[in-house]
């Protein structure tokens, strides 16, 4: 399966996801997910072998979570993101770094901002997704947001995807 | 603004009126630096404040740092066991001792010309004859600064910056037997899980302190966390009966703290079981129950498993024992912005798969990406920002239930209780 496997295909489905993200096609967003996938935000400056099960995130959604945030972010009764903010997603540095258990475990640096109400927020850090084949197209089994910040003071909340 | 209040002494600030049963409060008390300047010198500096629990620190030597009420503070155990609190300040030059946000050390290093000191704080540096006179350090001047007063309630550790202010104890009324409700949930102790949620939001700290224990909020602003609910099988056991007078209340605890109790749907390891978490879960949070019955006896034990809580304890530490048990501290910067430090509070035995149920329900609902918390910070904001209107459009109000003798917990009686203290406190630094 590695060798199908290319940087390039993985920075093409990367940039996808962060347009998709930034203009708000939130349906389309989660179909590049296999059904199963989590994503997850650990707190600020946390470890990237850190787990949810034994230690508070922000967001650790399994994959009924994750269809109900998807869902919840489409209301207009999500206050937070309604009137919707903007936005705009950078991703680079991109890296394959090697296959486990859950697929190409596929790092990159991004920093996402986030503007509504004349203030302009700024998350940066980095992703760790793990992409698998399916019939051909590349998916996502699983996203880890690590935020390299040591607090969210001047944000606030992670009410968008990062 | 000098309004004339009814039944108390007038107040620019609060205007309560018994007879026609209306409460409110003054716009400019969010806005303005001088209230800000008051609250400083009348509130922080003289309560009781949170700084931190006893699992935070749990080892000989350890310590952690923390901003509390606008000082830079060490929270730690010396070599001995005993706790402390020190402002987090070299005597010599004023740079910060401790820099790091934890670990365990025997004592604390200034890197800036290297004073160093003990971990009970006393100066520990050999410095050349010479310098300084023998007895230089007689009164102390070499030691770091304690704080004026440390005191513990189950496990909770508060100071106070007034060597003069009454007794934690007293002061925390009947707040202390709610923080009783939560430690009694373990009987080998609670624990800090890893793990901080520490955020900010762009308005003033006591809109936070309202929100925090406001069940007049919860349907609207949080309909898309109970339409989550709905939709996630297993997850429900009961409606959410926050206005039934019978079951829910919001309680005045004395000295300015208040809470409101109510039964909910959601899941409670403490111990209340929904299908979600599947039948072996189930004979553990009943055998929970059964066990805090056998503990506590029928009327405590099932208001610890099925009833949830919010708490403020005045000024500004929130113990919410909901969906999970949340603490969570928060200081103004400004008086348009405040700092919250967040954690949550879990028994230390126990189980594994228990325990990540109840992480996985806390951040259904609380944190900066819970489905509650986020709408929570769009509607603080969206009041701090109108509040630019409040030459015109002045007074919040607060009467809802004031007609009732017994109030529920969609009702604001808990707020008002803590609008009274707040106004006598500011009142109190005013110059006839």
């Amino acid at each position: 399966m590695s060798a199908a496997i290319t940087r390039a295909a993985c920075e093409d489905l990367l940039y996808e996801e962060a347009a998709l993200l930034d203009e708000w096609r939130l349906d389309e967003w989660l179909a590049l997910f296999v059904e199963g996938a989590t994503y997850e935000v650990p707190t600020a400056g946390a470890a990237d072998n850190v787990q949810s099960t034994d230690t508070l995130f922000y967001i650790a959604d399994d994959w009924h979570r994750l269809c109900q945030r998807v869902e919840r972010l489409k209301k207009n009764t999500a206050h937070s993101e309604f009137p919707r903010s903007d936005g705009l997603r950078l991703v680079s540095n991109v890296r394959l770094l090697g296959e486990d258990g859950r697929g190409m475990l596929v790092g990159s640096a991004f920093v996402t901002y986030r503007s509504k109400n004349d203030r302009t927020e700024c998350f940066m850090g980095h992703h760790r997704h793990h992409l698998v084949l399916v019939e051909g197209r590349l998916r996502i089994a699983a996203k880890r947001s690590l935020l390299d910040m040591n607090s969210l003071r001047a944000q606030g909340r992670v009410s968008i995807i990062l | 603004m000098a309004g004339q209040a009814v039944g108390r002494g007038a107040s620019p600030w609060v205007r309560e009126d018994g007879a026609q049963h209306t409460f409110r409060v003054a716009r400019d008390a969010f806005t303005q630096d001088s209230i800000l300047s008051l609250e400083r010198e009348n509130i922080f500096d003289r309560c009781w404040i949170y700084v931190g629990h006893e699992s935070e620190i749990p080892e000989r030597n350890d310590y952690l740092t923390r901003q509390v009420a606008g000082r830079e503070l060490i929270f730690n155990r010396d070599r001995g066991g005993a706790v402390h609190a020190f402002l987090n300040i070299c005597p010599h030059r004023g740079a910060m001792v401790a820099r790091e946000k934890k670990g365990n050390a025997l004592g604390f290093q200034c890197f800036y010309h290297g004073w160093a000191f003990n971990n009970n704080g006393r100066f520990a540096t050999q410095i050349a004859e010479g310098n300084y006179p023998p007895d230089f350090n007689a009164q102390g001047c070499a030691n770091l600064t304690e704080v004026p007063r440390l005191e513990s309630h189950r496990g909770f550790w508060f100071v106070n910056f007034d060597r003069n202010a009454c007794g934690l104890i007293e002061y925390l009324a009947d707040a202390a037997a709610i923080i009783d409700l939560v430690a009694d949930q373990s009987e080998v102790g609670m624990e800090i899980v890893g793990g901080t949620q520490e955020y900010g939001v762009q308005a003033n700290w006591k809109l936070l302190l309202e929100n925090s224990f406001d069940g007049y909020h919860a349907i609207t602003t949080h309909a898309t966390y109970f339409d989550y609910l709905a939709n996630t099988a297993g997850s429900m056991t009961q409606p959410l009966l926050l206005g039934d007078n019978n079951r829910s209340r919001g309680v005045d605890l004395g000295n300015g703290h208040g809470m409101v109790e109510y039964p909910a749907p959601w899941g409670r390891p403490v111990a209340q079981w929904i299908k979600a978490w599947g039948e072996d879960a189930k004979a553990e949070v009943e055998a929970k129950e059964r066990r805090l019955v056998e503990l506590f006896g029928p009327e405590r034990g099932h208001r610890m498993a099925r009833l949830n809580r919010n708490m403020v304890i005045f000024p500004n530490l929130v113990i919410n024992d909901i969906m999970a048990i949340t603490v969570r501290t928060f200081y103004p910067t400004t008086p348009g912005q405040l700092a919250v430090n967040a954690w949550t509070l879990a028994p230390k035995n126990e189980a594994a798969e228990m325990r990540r149920w109840r992480l996985y329900n806390f951040l259904e609902f609380l944190g900066p990406g819970g489905f509650a918390t986020p709408d929570d910070v769009e509607a603080l904001e969206s009041c701090q920002r109108a509040y630019c209107n409040s030459r015109e459009a002045g007074w919040n109000d607060i009467s809802k239930g004031m007609m009732k003798s017994s109030p529920a917990a969609d009702d604001e009686a808990q707020m008002r209780s803590f609008w009274r203290e707040w106004d006598r406190r500011l009142g109190a630094g005013v110059a006839p």
